[in-house]
């Protein structure tokens, strides 16, 4: 990798997570599928989202079989892929949305085998170019850091780790062991937008991380509403949402909207689950100064 | 993840224990029928006027196929591990029948995982998973076969980790499935071997399988990879011929990829999303293959070769006339192989085919491949 491409991305996600601890807010983070339901309606979607409230975008990498996906996302995923969706343009995508946004982070979500057809030298350095500022590839286990964790830490690209409530204290510190970026939450034992996260489990799921790990904590999951969204952020740094908000698509393409019409609605949605985040009374555990993230 | 390591430490231990050994011995006796017979195919040998050609009986297992060997010894373990609910995928129903076969006998909660094309396709099988108490899921998403059933288990088993064991049916998947159903798969070979020398004095020249995820094939393999002279041949499906790009054949035409939790030749496209496969036998319609087949394909140590949807036709309707058998459509395939090699092979070679299920289930497809009104 160079070493510019390196300065270039670095610390968007640090920045982005330092500015809403000095805020004093959790951060949004919305889940879209690259590609849904087609390219030119994905990146209007896509630029529109930091205005709309988002404060860091997880972009979805379609994937033929997204088995740790709900019915939305893999719904999503599909929709993308017969609309042409391929890694490519995915990172296409990334690159003119950097064009107009220099801010907000984007995180890259999906599954290991396009990247690894793809190659990941070439995933990597194409990714830092256009602008990406995160990975989280779900089927990559601690155990196989080697394939493409270690590769990305080493060429300056965070690689966020996911804990669920079956991370018990034998396997959370090699969760954290090359984790970065921050560490994503899964609140419920399970698959995307399936059932709904309990306010108080998390809660003490997340006091219980934040003694491992300084890493800001994101929650994700079930979370589908911004009544939802506001009691997870008082206790987290960051709110994901991703199946609810992917379900808007749906909603509008199956109401027959225009794509004008769909985007806005899409980020209608979008303001208010920001809406909720912002109500949020913060917790005393939360809102900490996250300076010193490794 | 850990639920997966869970079941490794399970295993781990269970194979250092004697008593799992005695009773999954037990099941396999008296339960499953075992050992199944090596029986000399006089009827197939006298058509094709070669090779001496023997059949490993696994279709003659109860519930008839050689996947009861594994259900059995997997639902053993998730019993110990306290588990009571077992979900698992099916393609063509074997695994799904049998899985629901050990639930009922060992009174575990069972929901199986169908594609809904497949459900169409296979339609007894579905039956006789409801007779036997068994939940059947219809799988919608993506492709609606095996590859999504599996999708679909483990989503399901990601979601209900405390109570639930995932009984995969084949070679595949997360370590330490593929290695764990080799083991129990390889009571097959391990009989095999000691019929064969029993009934010849010698091991045999070559042995065939057919091969979807692989488990009939390396159940059959395993016990001989050291023994170098033993020609080994994998048959996969080429379902309308490995040039359409309607097949199953992951090694003949697919390439390395990663996919539920297994490196492995996958079919896919140039971006890496998986393809579907296709084989008249549902069983074969798989667009992965066990991580040891691919490993024994880049060493050389086993042949794999590729038979087409009419070849495997052919080839059961020959069975049935010859030897009075009607194989499942799967190792239709393997003997599909066979009735190539046989010929040209001298009359004192020895060729063990497994014949790993029967062919009751499939006859509605024959029929309609064949243009018959049932």
């Amino acid at each position: 990798m160079t070493s510019t491409a390196k300065t270039a991305n670095q610390g968007r996600i640090e920045a982005r997570f330092e500015a809403l601890a000095a805020e004093g807010r959790a951060g949004l983070v919305t889940f879209v599928t690259a590609g849904d339901p087609d390219a030119a309606t994905s990146l209007a979607l896509l630029e529109g989202l930091p205005k709309a409230g988002a404060d860091l975008i997880e972009l979805g990498m379609p994937f033929s079989d997204p088995m740790a996906d709900g019915p939305a996302i893999q719904a999503s995923s599909l929709r993308a892929l017969k609309s042409g969706a391929n890694l490519r343009k995915t990172i296409e995508m990334v690159a003119r949305f950097r064009k107009k946004d220099r801010e907000t982070p984007v995180i890259l979500m999906g599954y290991y085998n396009p990247i690894y057809i793809y190659g990941v030298g070439r995933f990597l350095k194409d990714a830092l170019q256009a602008g990406v500022d995160g990975l989280i590839v779900v089927d990559l286990p601690p155990e196989e850091d080697g394939e493409l964790c270690l590769p990305a830490k080493e060429a300056g690209l965070p690689f966020i780790r996911l804990a669920a409530p079956t991370t018990d204290a034998k396997r959370l510190p090699k969760v954290l062991e090359n984790a970065s970026g921050f560490l994503y939450y899964i609140s419920i034992a399970g698959i995307t937008g399936t059932k709904t996260a309990p306010g108080e489990a998390v809660t003490k799921a997340v006091a219980h991380l934040r003694r491992h790990t300084k890493l800001p904590i994101a929650v994700g999951f079930g979370i589908r509403t911004p009544e939802l969204a506001e009691e997870i952020a008082a206790h987290a740094d960051a709110v994901v949402v991703g199946s609810a908000l992917v379900q808007k698509i749906e909603e509008g393409l199956s109401a027959g909207k225009s794509p004008t019409d769909l985007v806005a609605a899409a980020l209608r949605f979008v303001e208010s689950l920001a809406g909720g985040v912002r109500r949020a009374t913060r917790h005393s555990t939360a809102g900490i100064s996250r300076k010193g993230v490794a | 993840m850990p639920l997966i390591l869970e079941v490794e430490a399970a295993y781990e231990a269970a194979k250092q224990d004697p008593d799992f050994a005695r009773e999954l011995a037990y099941y396999l006796k008296h339960y499953a029928g075992r050992p199944s017979p090596l029986y000399f195919a006089e009827g197939l040998t006298r058509h094709f006027k070669g090779a001496k050609i023997y059949f490993k009986r696994d279709e003659l297992n109860h519930t008839g196929a050689h996947k009861i060997n594994n259900c059995v010894g997997q639902a053993l373990l998730a019993r110990r591990m306290g588990k009571t609910r077992i979900i698992a995928e099916t393609g063509a129903g074997q695994h799904g029948v049998a899985t629901a076969t050990v639930c009922a006998l060992f009174g575990l909660d069972c929901c199986i995982y169908m594609g809904e094309v497949d459900i169409k396709r296979q339609s007894p099988n579905v039956f006789r998973m409801k007779l036997l108490g068994a939940e059947v899921v219809p799988v919608t998403s993506g492709s609606a076969t095996l590859k999504d059933a599996m999708n679909e288990a483990l989503r399901d088993w990601v979601s209900n980790v405390e109570d639930t064991y995932y009984l995969i049916g084949t070679a595949a998947g997360p370590h330490p499935y593929p290695e764990m159903v080799r083991d129990f798969q390889s009571v097959i070979g391990g009989e095999a071997r000691k019929q064969i020398m029993e009934a010849e004095g010698r091991l045999p020249d070559s042995l065939v399988a057919c091969i979807g995820g692989g488990s009939n094939a390396i159940g059959l393999f395993h016990p001989f990879l050291d023994d170098r002279d033993v020609r080994l041949i994998g048959v996969e499906a080429a379902g309308k011929g490995v040039a359409t790009g309607e097949h199953a054949a992951s090694l003949s035409a697919g390439r390395p990829g990663v996919l539920h939790g297994n490196r492995t030749y996958l079919l896919q496209d140039e971006d890496g999303q998986i393809q579907n496969a296709h084989s008249i036998s549902a069983g074969l319609d798989y667009p992965g293959i066990g991580p040891e087949h691919a490993w024994l394909h880049e060493t050389g140590r086993v042949e794999y070769v590729a038979i087409t949807d009419e070849e495997a036709l052919a080839a059961f309707q020959l069975c049935t006339r010859k030897e009075g058998i009607i194989p499942a459509l799967e190792p239709a395939h393997a003997l599909a192989q066979v009735a190539k090699m046989a010929p040209e092979l001298p009359a004192d070679h020895l060729l063990v085919m497994n014949l790993c299920g029967r062919g009751d289930k499939d006859i509605f497809t024959v029929a309609e491949a064949l243009g018959a009104e049932l």
